[in-house]
């Protein structure tokens, strides 16, 4: 178990890291989530006690890191792929890493199998792709079979095949009971991966709870009306003290959004009731990118504006269309 | 000692510590062919152990500058970190590091210096170039150590500069420049120049040394303390600034 308590990191006025406590949970994948310079990274080196911390502290499983004894066998990690030196062979790399921590030849040789470099072994790891880099990373993080695992943004600039490999490596080394800990910008990414979720924004901790938790907290759903007697059904709803709210949106029109969990049954029986003519009755599940934004808009240390614009465009994945009527309607 | 085999494995891994390696060698041999090798009658009789040994402090400079970038690199390429990572300790993984470093450039100033003087006694067969004196096996014998007390300084000033460029500009600037400078500074420049560390190392090796060819004063005749005790001085220097070096590391973030 990784257990961070008040744990802050500043450069000169910088604060990158304020007062974090969260806890990781051993045999699950614990995904870090944040966005770019929200302090994943900053936090990830004070785990594995390369960065001192201002105050505060990270152990685990009640050490910290600097005191562990052959470390590789408790904790791997994958920080940067390309902390490897260009004219070293791939083997040589893990050589001296297996070396550091007295682990036999022998576990050098199973985590090239592992990754599937065992072909390469003996290339220099200045020519390998991201990707093969990054399997590399990973040969090293597991040469010690350690328990727990920390990962840092493991699917970024990697190619499809690259992304399902890592995510499926994940899933597999959760499987075996390890504790996982993946940071990550990309919500969706872990929507797949994670089971649990750290959710930081500017340092500070934003949420922690399972991945079903945040999401279900962060976005209620929405239903979506579209109705020729706009203005009117949005007052039969208000009278029945829902919250409404009209927006335009682009080729279709004023739409009237309906807010709060409700199902798209009490609506269409409203409608009915009242005589309404609906063109389209749909149910708006929210995604985890909506609910990210929402809870870590005010947390982005650079706004663009136009990202706020592009947050409400966002269709939700799973949106359940129950359209009634076809939409060349108007 | 686990320390010293993931720093052997590092250093051979790549390419350029054996280019270093066998540059500073070859350095040092093949000055003593050029300072030996066209001397005729009487020049040839005056020819010296002190003269087959012009290069050594060229190989010396090639082996600190191999020293240096074992750890330059290191933060160059981020490998540092996943050092640390892998050993926490960080004194005692740069201690294996500056160990397996030193170890090396001793061994490399002793093929440098004998082989210097190998082909000295090859070239320059009429003259009386058997080591006979201990200022003789000093000089020669001596380089090893010298070699070695200076990759160590050539590793702290690394693990302080952490950039390549940096920690070799200084490393080459400080024996060749600075330390010649401080003699212009009018009353204390003279003592400066005397208690230098770099200054003291060749004092070490010249002290006590047949000039011949080269003339008195070749090697100096200025010196603060003797031979041992200069030895000392330039080690204890070398160890001082490793030891800044080894707290400086182990408290900055890697």
């Amino acid at each position: 178990m990784i257990e961070a308590k008040g744990l802050t990191k500043r450069y000169g006025a910088t604060v990158a890291v304020d007062n974090l406590s969260f806890e990781v949970k051993p045999g699950r994948v614990t995904g870090f989530l944040g966005p770019n310079g929200a302090g994943k990274s900053t936090t990830m080196r004070m785990i594995l006690g390369l960065d001192t911390p201002t105050s505060g502290e990270v152990t685990i499983d009640g050490q910290r890191y600097r005191d562990l004894h052959r470390p590789l066998t408790k904790v791997g990690a994958l920080l940067d792929a390309k902390w490897v030196h260009p004219n070293r062979s791939a083997r040589s790399h893990l050589m001296w890493m297996a070396a550091s921590n007295k682990l036999p030849k022998s576990s050098v040789d199973k985590a090239l199998d592992m990754v599937g470099l065992t072909s390469v072994a003996n290339k220099r790891a200045g020519a390998f792709s991201l990707g093969m880099s990054q399997r590399l990373g990973i040969a090293g993080a597991l040469l010690g079979d350690p328990e727990v695992l920390l990962f840092d943004e493991p699917v970024n600039g990697l190619d499809p095949e690259g992304i399902v490999w890592i995510r499926t490596f994940m899933h597999r080394l959760a499987d075996e009971g390890r504790t996982v800990l993946v940071s990550s910008h990309l919500l969706s990414e872990m929507a797949l991966t994670a089971e649990d979720l750290v959710v930081i924004g500017r340092g500070k901790l934003i949420a922690q709870s399972t991945t079903q938790e945040f999401v279900d907290r962060a976005s209620g759903t929405t239903v979506k009306v579209r109705t020729p007697q706009l203005d009117q059904f949005a007052g039969v709803l208000n009278q029945q003290h829902l919250t409404t709210r009209i927006e335009d949106v682009e080729d279709q029109g004023k739409v009237l959004f309906v807010e709060g969990d409700l199902t798209t049954d009490q609506i269409g029986e409203a409608a009915a009731a009242h005589g309404i003519v609906l063109h389209e009755l749909t149910l708006q599940r929210g995604s985890l990118e909506q609910a990210f934004m929402q809870m870590t808009g005010d947390s982005v240390e650079y706004h663009a504006h136009e990202e706020i614009a592009a947050v409400t465009s966002l269709d939700a994945p799973d949106a359940a269309e129950v359209a009634a009527g076809p939409k060349e309607d108007n | 000692m686990s320390v010293i085999a993931v720093e052997r494995i590092k250093l051979f891994s790549t390419r350029s510590p054996w280019w270093c390696m066998i540059i500073a060698a070859v350095l040092t041999v093949g000055f003593a062919a050029l300072t030996t090798g066209f001397l005729k009658g009487a020049d040839e009789q005056q020819a010296t152990i002190f003269i087959t040994q012009p290069g050594a402090q060229l190989s010396q400079m090639v082996m600190m500058v191999m020293a240096a970038l074992a750890v330059t690199t290191e933060y160059r390429f981020g490998t540092i970190r996943t050092s640390f990572q892998a050993v926490p300790q960080r004194a005692a993984l740069l201690l294996g590091k500056t160990a397996v470093v030193a170890f090396l450039a001793g061994v490399i100033g002793l093929i440098a210096s004998f082989g210097a003087w190998g082909i000295g006694s090859l070239f320059a067969s009429n003259a009386d170039l058997a080591i006979d004196t201990g200022a003789e096996w000093r000089l020669l014998a001596g380089q090893g150590l010298i070699f070695s007390i200076s990759a160590v300084f050539a590793v702290a000033v690394g693990i302080l500069i952490r950039q390549s460029a940096g920690a070799i500009a200084i490393l080459i600037l400080w024996p060749l420049l600075v330390e010649n400078l401080v003699n212009l500074i009018p009353k204390v420049g003279d003592d400066l120049a005397r208690w230098a560390p770099f200054a003291n190392g060749s004092s070490f090796l010249n002290q006590g040394q047949d000039f011949g060819l080269a003339g008195p004063g070749a090697g100096g005749s200025d010196f603060a303390l003797s031979p041992w005790w200069a030895l000392l001085y330039f080690a204890g220097w070398a160890a001082a600034l490793m030891t800044i070096a080894l707290v400086s590391a182990s408290k900055r973030d890697a």
